[in-house]
């Protein structure tokens, strides 16, 4: 009986963490010309993160800016292509971090970010620590932290692929289409070159020149 | 004892109650937002919305009346639709990536009651994770009976399951990259060599043309 409500209990407050996520990774398209703003409800006292990389368009670059909740500037970097910035909130309420492209005239952005808040959900939420965590658990605990590094360096890793091979499928429709143009040009012109200097000497047929002996 | 019961259902209460923290933004009434979500294949991933409304009347944002729904559209990296549905006011959706690449979730609300939108705010909180994030582990824990120790390592488990489909994508990326070089490579070459054949031809054909003509003229 006691059993079964304790593993009622854990469900509950499964789902309960459920509801409370603490981070955020997005990729979004950012329009040229366009602002586009996220809020977040912090508690004061937490430690937060915010980073954020351009993964294509344009020149790569963005403008970022983080309010707090009395609109106070905390962080604020122009055509920026990665940054990485960490603070603890000193109020409580809502924070808005804005990315603009503004200053673009009509190149759209793919913006990607991630904001964390706090620390990660602990796997046991309803058992409280009494004894400190042995050896094996500890041992847990830091390779998990060590591969949580190696997704996050995973990501900014693939994000400057998509960028290089971005370019380079940009590339290779610039070439074949100049290539093409290029082509068509030269034919154009030295058929109208022809045709023109045809045309100066029909003309003049009583002018012939001729060297007389 | 008595007092559990009680008690669980309050804990079930504030599970669906209590606002979620997770990040939101604001969306127009036509408006439609993307978010791209480049995966490898086989991931699982879950998204999480909530609507708020802006109500002149209290000049604060209250929770979306009910008729208020989100039209949820995901494509896949072939641009074909795998999920268009449309949900209430809160919703979640689901889906596996069966092709790794870039997959597009796009969220607009399907309001078609223009004075609903008069005040032009709807607040929408979003989260969306993958892969390994997407694990409850208080709920494997409860469901497989597992220890604290096991718990651990079947979380190291999908991590690191995680980061090998992160490598196998790569690889394929890297493949698709190098391809894309290698024909920018061969039009270069072949396209230079056209267009020298081409100049030279033309500059033949010129002069031809124009000695012939000259001499019709009778001017050479």
């Amino acid at each position: 009986m006691y059993g079964l409500f304790r593993l009622v209990l854990q469900l509950l407050s499964a789902q309960l963490l459920c509801v409370w996520v603490l981070g955020s990774e997005l990729t979004f398209e950012l329009p040229d010309n366009a602002k586009q703003c996220f809020y977040e409800d912090i508690i004061i006292g937490t430690k937060c993160t915010l980073e954020f990389q351009v993964v294509t368009g344009g020149h790569y670059d963005v403008d970022c800016r983080l309010e707090d909740p009395e609109g106070t500037t905390l962080y604020k970097e122009m055509k920026k292509q990665y940054d990485s910035f960490t603070f603890t909130a000193a109020k409580n309420g809502t924070y808005k971090f804005c990315f603009s492209n503004e200053f673009s005239t009509f190149t759209h952005k793919t913006v990607y970010f991630d904001f964390q808040v706090g620390d990660d959900p602990p796997l046991f939420p309803n058992e409280n620590r009494v004894t400190a965590l042995t050896q094996m658990e500890s041992a847990c605990v830091s390779i998990h932290e060590a591969l949580k590094s190696v997704i996050d360096y995973q990501t900014h890793f693939r994000l400057r692929e998509a960028q290089g091979r971005s370019r380079a499928e940009d590339l290779n429709t610039r070439v074949a289409f100049w290539s093409i143009g290029e082509a068509l040009i030269l034919l154009v012109v030295s058929i109208s070159q022809v045709v023109l200097l045809r045309s100066f000497f029909s003309d003049k047929k009583t002018t012939t020149t001729r060297v007389g002996s | 004892m008595m007092l559990a019961y009680p008690a669980a259902g309050v804990l079930l209460i504030l599970a669906w109650i209590y606002p979620s923290h997770a990040l939101y933004f604001h969306i127009g009434e036509t408006e439609k937002k993307c978010f791209i979500e480049e995966i490898p294949d086989e991931t699982m991933v879950i998204g999480k919305y909530r609507t708020q409304l802006w109500d002149k009347v209290t000049s604060s944002f209250l929770a979306a009346t009910p008729g208020l729904g989100m039209h949820v559209e995901i494509k896949d990296p072939d641009t074909k639709i795998i999920l268009s549905r449309q949900y209430g006011s809160d919703g979640r959706f689901t889906f596996t990536s069966h092709t790794p690449g870039e997959h597009q979730i796009c969220l607009h609300s399907n309001s078609t009651k223009m004075a609903l939108f008069a005040g032009g705010k709807l607040r929408v909180h979003l989260d969306i994770q993958v892969g390994e994030h997407t694990n409850n582990y208080p709920e494997i824990a409860a469901k497989d009976k597992l220890t604290e120790l096991q718990l651990r390592a079947r979380q190291l488990l999908d991590q690191v399951e995680q980061i090998q489909k992160e490598q196998n994508y790569q690889r394929y990326r890297e493949e698709r990259f190098r391809m894309t070089s290698e024909s920018t490579n061969q039009r270069v070459l072949w396209w230079s060599i056209a267009q020298t054949l081409i100049l030279i031809v033309t500059g033949i054909w010129q002069m031809k043309h124009l000695k012939s003509f000259f001499e019709a003229k009778k001017l050479v």
